[in-house]
């Protein structure tokens, strides 16, 4: 009777929405690209395939925009008035924030993939972001560090943004420790991304700290609801090298997925080596 | 310690953690390629357990 009632009130919305058009649009998109793209991708030899295409590409254009970047920095970007040429290092320094909390965002997505859709790929996704993101928080938080000393008279303080962003790092540290820890790639996938997911309640903690506590560290002044605060001759710059600094960490990824699926293929060859070897003692 | 200083290490740290991922990157696609390459040449295929 009550799945009756229910199947009644399922058919009921899909013939609502169908008449404002919402789901028929919809669903055909979904049935006719999103699904066999998701299919497609899922596959891990055509993944293989598709990113050793495009690697070279988004690696060479990685390359130009940093040079692009640094070269503005360098020779076109003026000194602030206040922090003088110190403040190239937030041209280093602001892209490695931003990359922090984009591939943690990577990590968590992924981790819904393996958790909710076991998606072949999002557990390879996930492992190869890891490290890349670690690295990005360590550069964040050590130019942030050596930014500090000359224009706050101090390495470190312990306020809401910098303490978040530790934690960040040691959330990073966690996940890479517990990779290790277990051999079993799809156990260690699973425990990996409930790991992430409760981690993830840091990430608008770093963004939003700023704005909850008060902080010695500035409020956002590029990603704000007024637009950005930095004159244009040196926000370009910043965009810049934050583009650089993005297709460099996504080139590292697809490589590291690639790399991560031959690892598998490896574990797999040598286990079936191992079974063979077996059956023929006994 | 002159500004110089503070901006110079900075610039360094960050080339010597980014070229330190691609390195990474890139023998650790080599070994997995060349184990890959050693157990096929040793006929160990994913279709070897079928035949």
């Amino acid at each position: 009777m009550a799945k009756a009632r229910e199947a009644s009130k399922s058919l009921f919305w899909q013939n609502r929405y169908a008449a404002c058009g919402d789901v028929s649009v919809a669903g055909a998109l979904q049935d006719r690209y999103i699904d066999p793209m998701i299919r497609e991708l899922a596959n891990p030899t055509r993944f293989m395939s598709l990113s050793g295409t495009l690697l070279p590409w988004v690696g060479g254009l990685a390359a130009l925009l940093t040079a692009v970047g640094l070269y503005m920095v360098w020779f076109t970007a003026p000194a602030d008035y206040q922090q003088g040429e110190t403040v190239k290092i937030m041209y280093i320094h602001v892209p490695a924030a931003w990359l922090s909390l984009f591939f943690y965002m990577i990590m968590a997505s992924s981790a819904l993939g393996t958790l909710v859709w076991r998606h072949p790929l999002a557990d390879v996704s996930q492992k190869a972001a890891a490290p890349i993101g670690a690295a990005f928080t360590l550069i964040c938080l050590v130019t942030g560090s050596l930014w500090g000393k000359p224009m706050w008279g101090t390495y470190w303080q312990w306020d809401a943004r910098l303490t978040s962003m530790l934690v960040m790092l040691l959330i990073y540290l966690g996940i890479l420790a517990l990779w290790r820890a277990i051999e079993e790639p799809n156990r260690a996938a699973r425990a990996v991304s409930i790991l992430t997911l409760v981690g993830a309640v840091n990430v608008p903690i770093v963004k939003f700290s700023v704005d909850w506590w008060n902080t010695l560290h500035q409020p956002a002044s590029v990603f704000r609801l007024g637009g950005p605060t930095i004159h244009s001759s040196m926000l370009v710059p910043l965009l810049v090298m934050a583009l650089g600094f993005t297709l460099t960490g996504l080139a590292l990824h697809l490589s590291g997925m690639r790399t991560e699926i031959l690892r598998r293929r490896v574990r797999t060859l040598t286990i079936l080596e191992a079974e063979r070897l077996d059956a023929q003692a006994a | 310690m002159s500004h110089t200083f503070f901006i110079a290490f900075s610039y360094i740290l960050t080339a010597l953690v980014v070229i330190g991922l691609i390195l990474r990157a890139v023998i650790d696609h080599r070994i997995q390629v060349r184990a890959l390459a050693e157990l096929e040449a040793r006929g160990i295929g994913r279709r070897s357990r079928r035949g």
